[in-house]
């Protein structure tokens, strides 16, 4: 590709400038000139934060204050607080309740969207409303929803005369969490159920044929040639999926604040709070900070269990 | 297609059952956005009637939240947010994936990992320190802290998207145009880009709608009415303290989410080529 040799005839361009022309022309000098002015945009507002924030976790940071450098003395304070290791806790019961579901509940969905029907494609249009609808403006929905007073779920429970006056749905612990589940999973089943249709529909019918003709019933089709074939779509796409509701924060948020009583904190929301509620940068930091062994932790488990081998 | 057995029986059982109930769960809450947002409040807070009808609509919500808020900014600010950022990071993505998946030189598989783990790093690590510097900076308040701070979470993904898009077209065009005496900016810009226009389609889309969702920087940044997003201004404005105006907050709800769906609705095959694009690629 070093065709660099150009005719004067087609680009005017002063002999002087020329020995500076040659080097633009590079590959490599070209390439860096590209990515730089990019780079520098994400080492500035991506790279220097991240440093920032490893560096205001190891001090007592009060807001529009000087902070003072306490070494480790912010994670010690978490770990000695009983509201972090429940906010651990929220956040696993949270997580893993959540990316199950969305797995399963994608797949059975992804399954059912791959057959011929009437209307596929505006179907599959709306399946993916709730996933580009802003999650604040849907989530607010879903609170209105789960209102005890004036909601439709109430208002059914009352009138089959399951419960009167009907649960309190975000403000119980258990039905919190139970209620940030569902939302999560409406929100993220149209991202999975998508993918894996088209995963699905990679795998050539030619397979299934020849499973079929081996006397291979719809369970071992679905087992020996689905599953395998689907593994690398299934494993990048919750990959994601872990990764953003691990740091979820939008739901938590808008539905409960994290109560009642702490019960529903995840580590961004209750970072947050320490933050931006409490003005404890450094503590705030700290605590977000705490997020990533864990994380990277699921990540390396997932990726022994779930990796697809290499051919 | 496998040759289906059976008749419209198991066509039920097997479509149209599970499709059904699905296609209720998925779209209830946006039913539930619009029967709301046309009760009166006569009707939104009575436990007696039966609450999935209206029986006297009235556009009154609407009405006030045009009037007596600032809905309508906070819908110019979010769609001016979203329109710049998505900008941003297509001419910024375009800029790294075109070396990256057009060119070798040392170091391109560094960049490459750093793009991808750029796009991982979860937005919560972020915030605390980013907060601090739009402080020091004085951009609180402003729209430009969260045109600076959207294209971060905007740009690795459209880098990597374009970079498949890239990948993906073939060599000959760009070698003629080298051999015909080209620079490499010419051929990039007159020969090679565009040919990349669904790649665009696919990117600029999927970064819009990132960017009508982001609440995370928009809610720490930006505290004043008149430069809020719908997102935020949504939360801090029709939520005073315990009180909920529902019928108001359905209307915003309704309306902040028309936007999206409208350009959405034009361009869903590009849209699910970007979502799918980085996982269904063999």
């Amino acid at each position: 590709m070093s065709t660099t040799a150009l005719p004067a005839v087609y680009v005017p361009v002063p002999r002087r400038a020329s020995g500076f022309r040659r080097w633009t022309e590079r590959e490599d000098v070209f390439s860096w000139l590209m990515i730089i002015p990019p780079v520098l945009f994400l080492l500035l507002l991506v790279g220097y934060p991240l440093v920032y924030g490893v560096w205001l976790s190891l001090e007592d940071r009060p807001v529009a204050r000087a902070g003072t450098f306490v070494g480790l003395a912010n994670f010690i304070a978490d770990a000695r607080d009983p509201v972090f290791w429940q906010v651990v806790q929220n956040t696993f019961v949270y997580t893993s309740a959540a990316t199950i579901l969305k797995m399963v509940g994608g797949l059975g969905l992804a399954l059912v969207m791959n057959q011929d029907f009437k209307f596929k494609n505006t179907v599959r249009a709306l399946m993916l409303l709730p996933f580009i609808v802003p999650t604040v403006l849907s989530t607010i929905a879903w609170m209105w929803i789960l209102d005890p007073a004036f909601a439709p779920v109430n208002w059914f429970l009352r009138n089959l005369h399951i419960a009167d006056p009907g649960p309190s749905w975000l403000g119980n612990r258990h039905l919190a969490m139970m209620s940030l589940i569902i939302v999560n999973v409406w929100r993220g089943l149209p991202f999975y159920g998508i993918t894996l249709l088209a995963g699905l529909q990679t795998i050539s019918p030619e397979l299934y044929e020849a499973a079929t003709i081996d006397g291979a019933s719809t369970w071992d089709r679905f087992v020996y040639v689905t599953l395998p074939l689907l593994k690398p779509v299934i494993y990048i796409v919750t990959m994601f999926s872990v990764i953003f509701t691990f740091a979820d924060f939008q739901l938590v948020y808008v539905l409960t604040r994290g109560g009642p009583a702490n019960a529903t904190h995840l580590f961004a929301t209750y970072a947050f709070d320490l933050a931006m509620g409490g003005g404890q940068l450094g503590l705030g930091a700290s605590v977000a900070l705490a997020m990533l062994p864990p994380l990277a932790l699921i990540i390396i488990a997932m990726s022994l269990y779930m990796k697809p081998n290499k051919p | 297609m496998m040759v289906e057995r059976g008749g419209w029986r198991v066509k039920t059982i097997r479509l149209w059952l599970p499709l059904g109930v699905y296609m209720i769960f998925t779209l209830f809450p946006f039913y539930w956005m619009a029967v709301t947002s046309l009760k009166p409040n006569g009707e939104l807070y009575n436990r007696k009637i039966m609450p999935l009808l209206v029986y006297h609509p009235t556009f009154k919500h609407y009405v006030d939240l045009l009037t007596e808020t600032n809905f309508l900014v906070w819908t110019w600010n979010t769609f001016l947010v979203s329109v710049t950022s998505t900008a941003i990071s297509l001419v910024f993505g375009v800029m790294l994936a075109y070396p990256l998946a057009r060119m070798r030189f040392a170091g391109s598989a560094l960049i490459a990992f750093g793009v991808a783990a750029t796009y991982l790093v979860p937005q919560p690590l972020l915030f605390i320190p980013l907060a601090d510097i739009i402080t020091r900076l004085g951009l609180n308040d402003t729209l430009t802290s969260v045109i600076l701070t959207y294209p971060t979470l905007l740009i690795p993904f459209c880098a990597w998207l374009l970079m498949g898009y890239f990948r993906s077209v073939p060599h000959e065009l760009e070698d003629a145009a080298r051999i015909d005496g080209a620079t490499r900016l010419q051929t990039m810009f007159k020969v090679f880009l565009p040919l990349c226009t669904p790649g665009f389609i696919s990117a600029g889309i999927f970064a819009f709608t990132l960017a009508q969702n982001e609440f995370l920087y928009a809610l720490i940044f930006l505290t004043q009415t008149d430069v809020r997003t719908v997102p935020v201004g949504a939360i801090a404005e029709l939520v005073k303290g315990d009180v909920f105006y529902w019928g108001q907050l359905m209307a915003a709800a309704l309306l902040g989410s028309v936007p999206v769906a409208i350009i959405y609705s034009f361009f869903v095959e590009h849209y699910v080529a970007g979502l799918t694009a980085g996982a269904v690629k063999q």
